[in-house]
């Protein structure tokens, strides 16, 4: 436990498992304060179900996962998790359709959650000087009045992030942000994370090994619900195992 | 903070909508009770109590549109709501007939009589007071409201399988109250209603201020949905509707605000079905049918969801439509109801309030788009 003091997120010995099927399998994985982590691996690895786990969508059969060396999320369901300081970005883009951009990070916008209170509450001026610096931040500022379901795939990727940036998060948990992106949407995603992980620890899931190149992180690398290796993308890709892993199947 | 947030949440259509409502709700009284019967602008006393029942009917459409115009879920158990609430209206009715009953039994209804009851059972008590009743009318559909939902969103049941126990919802407790044991009357239901705070049921002026009731309990309930919709919590409503896993990973916990909304609208269809008993006369366990909650999600889809007034219009118009062909076709009412289902569905998937509202935006485009392009046009002169 000599770990959990300083870690962010601390996973320890964690296993899922779904109808006999170990998606996760004895997983530890601890993330500094302020580290970006980008994770790889070949589908059906449990990526997506580490995701789960930490969010409290999925809970663990076994093993620990605290929060800020102190919380046990494995308690918690997603909205108090969200609450704590945990953001998640799915896969496929997911904003609010039918709102404006703006809307959508005004509910994203951390503070209030309560069902009394947000039925009492009315925009203040310092939302709305929040929500035009996040405009600014993910570039979106001319399309603040449109309804997000107009926005194209790569923009809708930018406000679900600036909605996960709304939301003040400690950690940011980001599953595959550049999957279906142009190239120059993706090299316009790699600056957005960089800049966001100034401040937030982040955790990015990716297949696009270009992109991790970009982020120039720490890699992890998932196999069979488990690591199977950790360090630089280099040294990893130089891993026999990790070659196997890719290449074997 | 109250004006602030009403002005907030209304807007131009409102104010259309609410006039239009405050102006039937004095003008079909006027027209009942001061014409002269003769008169070709007379409203004759059965058109009265059926232009009431269309608008506890449009009160009711309004509830199922907050639920699932605005959130998402699709309740097709609505009519167990406004039956309650008819009930508990019912009840009232029934303790204010007093002695009058066939048995003249100043203590118990004459259906408790023909059982051989010998006592009034106790959930009877504080139903001759109507300030009770009142309560009750809105407290028995909003607690059966929580409970139902408290259990179903906390486990996450969404979707058609929502739907479906909904609809088991209204038809189990049909079943129950077509049991003579239960107490309300079994298959006849609650009827021989004499009068209501002590005035004839039968007299014009009951009928008419039961129908003006009636218009302001839509307006009412209206401006409370447009203050929900409208608000933040509205905010989040429209994001559980289209992205419920977002929202909760954003925070918000999603079961409270399901069951918030889903309580309110239990209340409001509550509320409808109270008005709806003395206007028509009796409330039976007929009311439970699954068919009735089905008829009035059409009549909100037709109508427009997610507009309100257009729930309410959908509503009028269906029972409207039901009025005439069980007069003049009865067999094909059901063939109508379904074919003007497919054919909303198909041809105006928003409804007719939809719809409207899609013409006039582009009416308005029209209008200013010559406006623009003069202005672009006189750029390069300049």
């Amino acid at each position: 436990m000599s770990d959990l003091p300083s870690s962010v997120l601390y996973l320890d010995g964690i296993t899922v498992s779904f109808d006999g099927f170990k998606a996760l399998n004895n997983l530890s994985l601890y993330i500094e304060p302020g580290e970006m982590r980008a994770i790889i691996g070949p589908n059906g690895a449990g990526k997506t179900t580490m995701m789960d786990v930490i969010t409290g969508k999925t809970k663990p059969d076994s093993g620990e996962v605290f929060f800020d060396g102190a919380v046990d999320l494995a308690k918690l369901d997603e909205a108090d998790i969200a609450q704590l300081g945990i953001g998640r970005k799915f896969q496929k883009p997911t904003v609010f359709e039918n709102q404006t951009v703006a809307d959508n990070l005004q509910l994203a916008l951390s503070g209030v959650r309560g069902v009394l209170e947000t039925f009492l509450w009315s925009a203040s001026a310092r939302d709305k000087t929040r929500i035009d610096e996040l405009l600014e931040i993910i570039r979106l500022t001319h399309l603040r009045d449109r309804m997000a379901n107009s926005l194209s795939h790569g923009q809708k990727q930018w406000l679900e992030i600036g909605m996960l940036l709304a939301q003040n998060p400690k950690v940011l948990l980001v599953d595959e942000p550049v999957a279906g992106m142009t190239d120059s949407e993706t090299v316009e995603t790699a600056r957005l994370l960089r800049e966001i992980a100034e401040n937030h620890s982040v955790i990015v899931v990716e297949h696009d090994m270009s992109f991790v190149r970009d982020l120039d992180v720490k890699v992890t690398v998932l196999a069979e619900g488990s690591v199977l290796a950790e360090g630089s993308l280099d040294s990893v890709s130089a891993d026999e195992r990790v070659i196997e892993s890719y290449l074997g199947r | 903070m109250i004006t602030g947030m009403l002005l907030r949440s209304l807007d131009k259509g409102s104010y259309w909508f609410l006039g239009l409502l405050g102006l039937i709700a004095l003008l079909v009284p006027a027209l009942h009770l001061l014409l002269p019967p003769e008169s070709a602008l007379h409203v004759p006393g059965y058109a009265v109590a059926l232009m009431g029942k269309y608008l506890c009917y449009g009160l009711l459409a309004l509830s199922v549109d907050l639920v699932w115009g605005y959130c998402g879920i699709l309740s097709l158990g609505h009519g167990a709501f406004f039956a309650l609430g008819g009930y508990a209206m019912g009840m009232y009715l029934m303790r204010q007939i007093g002695d009058r009953g066939v048995y003249a039994n100043p203590e118990l209804p004459d259906f408790m009589v023909f059982l051989n009851w010998s006592e009034l059972p106790w959930y009877w008590y504080g139903f001759d007071s109507f300030g009770f009743a009142l309560a009750m009318v809105v407290l028995a559909p909003g607690i059966l409201a929580f409970v139902f939902g408290w259990l179903a969103f906390r486990s996450r049941v969404t979707g058609v399988y929502l739907s479906i126990i909904t609809q088991a919802l209204t038809y189990a407790l049909m079943l129950a109250f077509f049991r003579n044991e239960m107490g309300f009357g079994g298959n006849n239901g609650l009827t021989d209603f004499k009068d209501i705070l002590g005035f004839s049921l039968q007299s014009d002026t009951t009928r008419t201020v039961l129908f003006s009731a009636s218009a302001v309990a839509v307006g009412l309930g209206y401006v409370l949905c447009r203050l929900i919709t409208r608000s933040r919590a509205g905010m989040v409503l429209a994001a559980i509707r289209d992205a419920e896993s977002r929202t909760r990973f954003l925070g918000y916990r999603v079961e409270h605000y399901k069951l918030m909304v889903f309580v309110v609208s239990a209340c409001l269809a509550g509320i409808a079905g109270a008005l709806y008993v003395p206007q028509v006369g009796i409330i039976n366990p007929g009311e439970f049918a699954p068919a009735n909650s089905i008829e009035i999600v059409i009549a909100v889809a037709v109508g427009g969801r997610g507009t309100l007034i257009g729930a309410v219009l959908g509503a009028v118009l269906i029972s409207y439509a039901k009025t005439w062909f069980t007069g003049e076709l009865p067999e094909f009412w059901l063939f109508a109801l379904g074919g003007l289902f497919v054919a909303v569905t198909l041809f105006l998937p928003k409804g007719i309030a939809g719809f409207l509202i899609a013409r006039w935006q582009g009416f308005k485009d029209r209008k200013s788009a010559p406006g623009t392009a003069t202005v672009a046009n006189e750029g390069p002169a300049q």
